[in-house]
């Protein structure tokens, strides 16, 4: 049961920022995703529609995400279509249905970290950064794992442009269902970058298995089948893998061999 | 609080708590074609569009709407009358719990790609769950619908 006790919308990022640190409790109205989901009591909601954050632009070296631009707009943007062979909109498109895709938005979902989360392993294996107001720019990664260190708003995800080659995988039991595991994996020039998420826990990066990946790939400009089984070995057992509902620990490592190979195959 | 947004082409001036789902104003107003079902952002049957977007109104604050428009299906009605020919044609209609939100995202689907692969319509709809009929039908209907109205060669006029 959700229970707000006061509803603002703000016009300006600093109006909703004195909000949030007016009282505690204040909470942010990002996409509103998950709503009706349990029981909430907020003393003060602060929607940020009103706040000028839903764009996507592209800067000479960067493209900017709004924090409310929302899945819909990402997976539809001409822009993000022409980099990346289109991670970002190709991780989104089978969360839900269009109509909570359309709500959905990149702050709500950065901000709060979610391990489940498709779009954050996308943007994980980017070179990405995130603006809180107050606090300024951090690196996905570093945000990823220490989150904000006081009360601040996510306005927007900073990603620079390069020539990396990007590949999202999932694996779920249904169309729209969330994903039993899903990986990410970028090709920068010699170099691979590998991100896996939902294990259910958030999303990592695989270091092992891109720095045996790396070297291999240096030395012998290919990347057998037995590298390819290799990479899959040291991947499930670098990272950690829980069980839940979806698929169990053990099951998620076999899928974390698969879905490797399978992205691997597409960037050589 | 005080909000001010267009439903169905009309203006609403509305006094609804800060807690309200679209869901709810809409029934409290009558516009009963807008259902409740899962209530967890899954299940599709309460689709409306808010400025032309299909979104759920169980996940949607009615005081984020001030200036907005939402169309419900009585907005919609001819339209929704031809698709809901077809459906029923092709068996689709059996409890018709969801067929309203069906049928608004059948008319976003148009909206944003009028003459969709198989692979878009189930793209698509993938946010309409359908307890009874199954998805072939719907399928069936949905492409007969666009074929008629779109279609190459097709003359025939809805």
């Amino acid at each position: 049961m959700l229970n707000i006790q006061e509803y603002v919308a703000p016009n300006s990022l600093e109006e909703a920022y004195q909000y949030l640190i007016s009282q505690k409790g204040a909470t942010l109205l990002g996409g509103c995703a998950y709503l009706n989901l349990g029981t909430r009591n907020i003393p003060l909601a602060i929607d940020l529609s009103r706040t000028g954050l839903s764009y996507i632009r592209e800067n000479e070296d960067t493209i900017e995400l709004g924090a409310m631009t929302t899945f819909g707009d990402v997976e539809h943007s001409a822009i993000l279509a022409r980099y990346f062979n289109n991670i970002l909109a190709l991780s989104v498109r089978d969360i839900v249905g269009i109509q909570l895709r359309n709500l959905v938005t990149v702050g709500g979902t950065v901000y709060s970290r979610y391990g489940f989360s498709d779009f954050i392993t996308a943007l994980h294996v980017l070179d990405t950064q995130v603006k809180l107001y107050k606090q300024g720019i951090f690196d996905l990664e570093y945000f990823l794992e220490n989150g904000s260190k006081e009360p601040d708003i996510l306005e927007k995800v900073i990603i620079k442009k390069d020539n990396r080659q990007a590949v999202f995988k999932a694996m779920r039991n249904s169309r729209g269902d969330y994903a039993i595991l899903n990986l990410a994996l970028a090709r920068i020039g010699d170099k691979f970058r590998i991100v896996v998420g939902a294990r259910p826990g958030r999303a990592a990066l695989a270091l092992n298995t891109m720095e045996y990946l790396n070297n291999e790939y240096a030395q012998k400009r290919e990347l057998s089948p037995e590298i390819l089984k290799n990479a899959g070995e040291i991947i499930a057992e670098e990272l950690s893998f829980g069980s839940n509902g979806r698929g169990s620990s053990e099951y998620r490592k076999e899928l974390a061999k698969v879905l490797l190979r399978k992205a691997i195959q597409e960037v050589i | 609080m005080v909000v001010n947004l267009k439903i169905n082409g009309r203006h609403y001036t509305l006094d609804v708590p800060p807690d309200e789902i679209l869901l709810t104003t809409l029934r409290n107003l009558g516009f009963n074609s807008v259902r409740q079902g899962c209530d967890t952002s899954t299940c599709g049957v309460c689709t409306v569009h808010v400025d032309g977007k299909a979104v759920l109104s169980c996940t949607v604050l009615t005081c984020r709407l001030d200036g907005h428009e939402v169309t419900t299906l009585e907005g919609v009605e001819e339209a929704a009358e031809t698709i809901g020919r077809f459906l029923v044609e092709e068996g689709v209609e059996q409890c018709g719990y969801c067929s309203p939100g069906l049928i608004m995202s059948i008319l976003y689907l148009e909206k944003c790609v009028p003459q969709p692969t198989d692979e878009q319509i189930l793209h698509y709809l993938n946010g309409n769950l359908c307890r009874c009929s199954g998805y072939e039908g719907q399928l069936r209907a949905i492409k007969k619908y666009l074929e008629v109205k779109y279609g190459a060669g097709s003359k025939q006029a809805i």
